[in-house]
């Protein structure tokens, strides 16, 4: 459903900066997968997000979303299709407006006309019932400014924001990174709740190997722009996170090997 | 006429150039220096069709002719990336060569012995006096303006208009094409100040293309002094202390002239202090309270 082929992105090419944040990088998804994304920093994760979401355009190779080729297609229309969070829960949701005006916001992908009116009753009942799921409250604080709320209530709207009108494909790039571990994990729950109930295809940026390995159904790991191992659900069941540090460790010899074989020729 | 009630009339017409510049300024977040030029734009425009025997026209023309203004300021500061304050002049300063070309070239124009909104309704209302009509115009207006607003502001557009200003990447992210939406916000901001420019062509009788020298300053003023006295809560409210701010700023002018605290040509320069003082009052603030709590501790 997702294809990424032979993608390629040099940052600040020709100068001393040059930085190849994408190496040729090949990635599909299947129906229905829901892929943990795992690397150090600057392996590149947020870009390869950044190449799907079309922030900018690939050096080189496509990118497929269900069977379209979006490789040149602008930002705002692959969002038609595509969820995204991020670490920073400011990002997603717009502070001076109010918890309904944000959701009826990305609903608006269900337009029902650009002057139709954005919060109608119906809306309101949707989003209240969809809220009232989260055991937050945030029901019946509706008419509250987001600006107002916690780092993680943000997010969780954020959440429901990406996915009120189903994606094709949800990108959650560490978006429990920035909350505590009790906020983080009941936001997790609601993640893993809304992909299974939607069946949404995910990728999931984390650094947290033990969850990685447990969540959703299958795992990648992404080195200085390349996917060095790639783990269905089968191949990374019973795998510790000792287990995959002596993997990585052995792939980055591994290459280091080569790049010596290759300098002393 | 009296100046009591000739302020409240100006400070009604005003008032609407007020909300337009409350859209750029507070709703969409950014600078937007065409103000200058679309006004003189809508009232040139305006004039020429009172010439021509059609006032009421002549203001929806002036509210097409400020939208174009705007759309173009818009395309420059999104499409081709010029920064949003140089974007306004350089479209203010094309503008001006503009609504000399409208004129036939002359700076000025009078209206007088012409047919325009406000001569058509005193004979339409006899028995009311002219100051009864004239504010009346003004306060319909501005009424009939604020609902529209209102309404807009709550539909889908409107919703992502407001958005764009709080959060473009969020916008973005909801599949919204955040330029036009910067694009059509412009359109309606000077669409706004250029039928203000229009109607005053009309109040006063009379043309000249200088007129706009100034208004963004006067119109920023308001929007302070409004906000002074309601502070920053919802659109609505904020539109209504547009014309609240608008109102005050007249009196304020008109006290100051009578009392000769100061002679009229200084205006501009009390304006623009008024304006830098209301933005930097955070800084002033910030700065007062850091020193004081400098001074406690070394007192310590
Ligand atoms: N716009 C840019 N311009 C220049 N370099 C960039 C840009 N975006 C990313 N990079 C570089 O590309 C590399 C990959 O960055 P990326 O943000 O994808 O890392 P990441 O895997 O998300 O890391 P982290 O775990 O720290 O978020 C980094 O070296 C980064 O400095
Ligand atoms: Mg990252």
């Amino acid at each position: 459903m997702l294809e990424v082929n032979h993608a390629s992105k040099i940052f600040a090419k020709g100068t001393p900066n040059q930085k190849i944040a994408l190496r040729n990088l090949n990635l599909s998804l299947k129906e229905g997968e829901f892929v943990t994304v795992l690397g150090s920093n600057g392996a590149g994760k947020s870009t390869l997000f950044n190449a799907i979401c079309g922030s900018f355009i690939l050096d080189e190779g496509s990118i497929r979303l269900d069977g379209r080729d979006i490789t040149f297609l602008s930002e705002h229309k692959r969002a038609r299709q595509i969820g995204r969070l991020f670490q920073d829960p400011m990002k997603g949701t717009a502070p001076n407006l109010t918890i309904e005006e944000n959701l009826a916001l990305s609903y608006s992908r269900n337009s029902k006309g650009l002057f139709s009116k954005a919060v109608g009753k119906k809306e309101r009942e949707l989003f209240r019932e969809k809220l009232r799921t989260f055991d937050m409250g945030l029901e019946d604080r509706m008419k509250t400014k987001i600006g107002l709320l916690s780092g993680g209530q943000r997010q969780v709207v954020t959440l429901l924001m990406s996915t009120i009108v189903t994606p094709k494909l949800l990108l959650l790039d560490e978006h429990t990174a920035a909350l505590d571990p009790a906020t983080s994990e009941k936001v997790m729950e609601i993640t893993n709740r809304i992909v299974k109930e939607n069946n949404i295809n995910t990728l999931m940026i984390t650094h947290n190997m033990a969850s990685a390995l447990v969540t959703g159904n299958r795992t990648i790991m992404l080195d200085d722009g390349e996917i060095i191992f790639d783990m269905t659900e089968e191949k990374r069941k019973g795998m510790t996170v000792s287990d995959l540090m002596v993997m990585y460790s052995e792939k980055k010899q591994q290459n280091f090997d080569n790049d010596r074989i290759l300098l002393s020729n | 006429m009296s100046v009591f009630i000739g302020s409240m009339e100006l400070g009604l017409l005003y008032a609407i150039m007020v909300m337009g510049i409350y859209i750029s300024f507070r709703v969409l977040n950014i600078p937007d220096l065409t103000t200058e030029g679309s006004f003189t734009f809508g009232l040139v425009i305006s004039a020429l069709f009172v010439t021509k025997g059609h006032p009421v026209l002549g203001l929806f023309m002036a509210i097409a002719a400020g939208a174009v203004a705007g759309i173009v300021t818009g395309f420059l500061q999104t499409k081709m990336n010029i920064h949003p304050v140089l974007a306004g002049i350089l479209t203010m300063s094309g503008l001006y060569s503009i609504n000399l070309w409208v004129l036939d070239g002359s700076s000025n124009l009078t209206l007088l012995g012409t047919e325009s909104i406000y001569t058509m309704l005193r004979s339409q209302f006899e028995g009311l006096s002219r100051d009864t009509v004239e504010l009346m115009i003004g306060a319909v207006i501005v009424l009939i303006v604020i609902v529209i607003l209102y309404f807009f502001f709550q539909t889908e557009l409107g919703l992502a208009i407001r958005a764009t200003g709080d959060n473009p990447d969020m916008v973005r992210a909801s599949s919204i094409n955040v330029d036009t939406m910067k694009m059509i916000a412009l359109a309606i901001s000077n669409g706004l100040i250029a039928l203000c420019g229009g109607l005053i062509t009309q109040y006063q009788s009379f043309a000249d293309v200088n007129s706009g020298v100034g208004t963004l300053v006067v119109g920023l003023a308001s929007v302070i002094i409004g906000e002074v006295f309601f502070g920053r809560r919802s659109l609505t409210i904020g539109f209504i202390s547009c014309v609240a701010g608008s109102v005050i700023y007249r009196y304020i002018i008109a006290i100051a002239i009578n009392s000769q605290w100061f002679p009229a040509y200084m205006l501009k320069l009390v304006s623009s202090i008024i304006v830098a003082l209301a933005l930097a009052l955070p800084v002033i603030k910030t700065k007062i309270v850091e020193s004081k709590a400098k001074r406690r501790r070394k007192s310590c």
